[in-house]
Parts: structure tokens; sequence; C-alpha cells
């Protein structure tokens, strides 16, 4: 199970990601649960200065801009 | 190398359409077609080429230039910074937070904000190819000018205490971001992205940009902006900054207007005055800012721009250029 956070305030680029980071897991099998951070204070707790940004289990891996989606498949497949 | 833009307007509007190339339709489709394929084609090129480059340009590293700077310098290169670095109206909130938070002061932070939607190179390279080097030259100086007053005016007045008190309570984490060295695919990669990311969030202004453009250049008669809209009409200036006003778009679409506007007859000075006025004083941006201004401080905010927006207007008319 991976736990993905996407960083950002509600704009379109972030609603993208958390949809394409869903669509790919579910596309992959792989079981994930994705959690959008709307709170700036706690979005700026992982120094995210441009969203949306993706934490994957606890760790921030992606800012500014909605990731590709071969990255986001390298995210689900990595352990 | 910009004529077969033109050329293909010519084969669509008078050909495909047989439009007769006198009448105000065929001028209409003519600009339309022209500016769409040319404005389009410039700026997937110009946003993949960037891209390529700049994917080491970030906020988070403008931080770090701009931390422990003298004030001069960083309001200097805050807004040569905020011409370069990509980013986007959304993110203003995290950006604001954490510049404020690593000590950059509010000035120079605001500076960032004013210039970094007015001059870009997007916007650059669009001016140059629709309206000439002199222009893109004039617009990208006083964007500058603008930023760097603007902070500087801010800092001066200790409007810091018109920030949001919890700002100043927030603590940032480090960033933490794997940092090898990208590769070229990597670069390839990102530079695609950004082109589908930032024409996903500008197509449509900059459709409606070259529309009305269209509109203005087919239908509007010759002489009727030089009537209202002339370098004898001194109201003319503070219209053009209200008018921009509620009219939000960014930087690309608003330049065919310009292009049709000029074409009109309409001054420069009052071109560049609701050009900057339709860019930077924006509603939206005005309300992801509330997050961390007070209503205070947005509204000397907007009236600053107004007030220069109107100075720069009546500066260009005057030199005439």
């Amino acid at each position: 199970m991976k736990e993905f956070k996407v960083l950002g305030p509600g704009c379109r680029s972030c609603q993208l990601t958390a949809e394409m980071v869903q669509r790919e897991a579910d596309r992959l099998g792989v079981e994930v649960v994705v959690e959008k951070v709307t709170d700036m204070v706690e979005i700026m707790r992982y120094g995210v200065m441009r969203t949306p940004g993706v934490v994957l289990d606890g760790t921030l891996v992606h800012t500014g801009g909605v990731p590709h989606v071969r990255t986001v498949r390298e995210w689900l497949k990595s352990d | 190398m910009f004529r077969m833009f033109t050329r293909l307007a010519d084969v669509v509007a008078y050909g495909w359409l047989g439009l007769d190339p006198a009448t105000r339709s065929a001028a209409a489709v003519h600009f339309f077609v022209e500016d769409v394929t040319k404005i389009f084609a410039l700026l997937v090129t110009v946003i993949f080429v960037m891209g390529l480059f700049r994917s080491m340009l970030s906020p988070e590293r403008v931080r770090v230039y701009l931390e422990g700077r003298s004030r001069w310098a960083a309001y200097v290169m805050a807004v040569v910074l905020g011409a370069v670095t990509p980013f986007c109206s959304c993110s203003s909130v995290p950006l604001f937070i954490g510049f404020v938070e690593a000590g950059i002061p509010v000035g120079a932070t605001m500076a960032f904000l004013i210039t970094s939607p007015m001059v870009n190179e997007v916007a650059v390279v669009l001016l140059f190819a629709l309206l000439g080097w002199k222009l893109t030259v004039l617009y990208v100086a006083t964007g500058l000018v603008v930023g760097i007053a603007g902070g500087a005016l801010i800092d001066t007045l200790r409007l810091e205490r018109w920030v949001e008190e919890y700002v100043w309570k927030i603590r940032v984490g480090a960033v933490d971001l794997p940092g090898q060295r990208p590769t070229v695919a990597i670069r390839i990669r990102y530079a695609w992205g950004q082109v589908r990311e930032i024409l996903d969030r500008i197509w449509a202004y900059v459709l409606v940009g070259i529309g009305l453009g269209a509109v203005l250049h087919g239908y509007v008669p010759q002489d009727f902006f030089a009537r209202y809209a002339g370098a004898a009409n001194p109201l003319a200036v503070p219209l053009a900054v209200i008018a921009g006003v509620p009219m939000y778009s960014n930087a690309s679409g608003v330049i065919p207007v310009a292009e049709a506007l000029l074409g009109k007859g309409v001054p420069v000075g009052t071109v560049l005055a609701l050009m900057m006025s339709v860019v930077a004083l924006s509603l939206p941006e005005m309300i992801i800012l509330r997050k961390v201004l007070t209503v205070r401080m947005l509204a000397f905010f907007a009236g600053y721009l107004a007030v220069s927006f109107v100075a720069v207007g009546y500066l260009f008319n005057a030199i005439q250029l």
C-alpha cells in the first residue's frame, strides 16, 4: 500500500495530478491512498513553493507542476 | 521567417474561404488565422526550448539567491528572477510564505510577484514577433522598474505590518528533493511537460485575445480609436487602466489585442497602460493573495499598480516613439 499526498491549494494542476496518480495506480493494479492536502501550513512544512507537490510515503518526490505519466509509473513501481 | 504565417492566412482567407480581400470579414479572418498559427507555433517552440534549460531554476533556488542580500540588490535580483522563473499564480501563496520566512523583505517578495506575470519569455517573444523590438524593450524595462519601485515603496513605508499575522509563525521545512543532475531525456520530458501544462493553462486566453484582436482589426473603423482614444484625449490613459481591471488575461492573450489597437492608431503609452493593467491588475490574483495579505495591503498594491500604469501611459505618449 502506497500513500500519496498531493500538496496544493486546489488549483487545476493539483486536481489533474491527483487524478493521474489514482488512474495509473488502478491501471497497474497498485493499491494506493491519494490524499489532497490543501492546508497551507501543512504544505509549507514540506518546503514546497510551487504547487502541486507530491509526497510518497512521507517523502517529497516532486514539486512544481503536473508530473509526467512515466514519472508517476516509476513511483508506483518503486519499492 | 514569419512570412509563412501570412501566406498561410492568405490561402485560408482568400483561397479556401473565397473572401474578397477588401472586405471586413476577410481582414478579420486573415488576422485570426495568421495570429493563431504564428502565436501557437511560437509558444510551443519558446516554452519547449526554455524548458530544456531551466529545469534547474526554481522558486526554491531563487529563495536561496535572495536570502541575505542587501536591500537594493534584493529588489533587482527579485524582478530579474521573477521574469525568468517558471511560476504560476496558483503558487503565489506558498511562494510568498517561503520567501518571507527566509527573511527576504516583503518588498522584494512583492517585486517578484509584480514582475513575474508581466515579464516572461513568452511575453517577450510574442511582443517581439508581433510588435517589434522597440515596444518589447519598453515593455520589459517598464515592467522591471514598476516592480523594483513597488517593492522599495512597500519596504520604505514598512507595510510588512499589513501581512497576515499567521504568515510570520509558519516554519518552512527544508526541501529534500533528490538532487541528481538531470539527463537529456529528463530535460526533454520536463520541457514537454511545461509545453502541455502552460498551453493547457493559457490557450483559451490566447484564442479570446486573438479573436478580439481580429474583430477590432476587421470591424472597427480606422478613425474610431483615433477619435476617442487618441493622444488628444487626456482621459484615454486612465480609462485604459480602468478598463483593464475587470479583464483578466495573461500576457500572451493581451498582445494580439495590443497589436490590433496599435494598428488602429492608438498611441503606444495608452496601449502599454492597457496591457499592463490587464495582465497585472487581476481580481483572481488578488483573491489568491488575500490568504497572506490584508485588504489594506491589497488595496495599496492595486492602487500603486494603477497609478504607475497611468504614469507609464502618459510618459510614453508624451515622448511619442
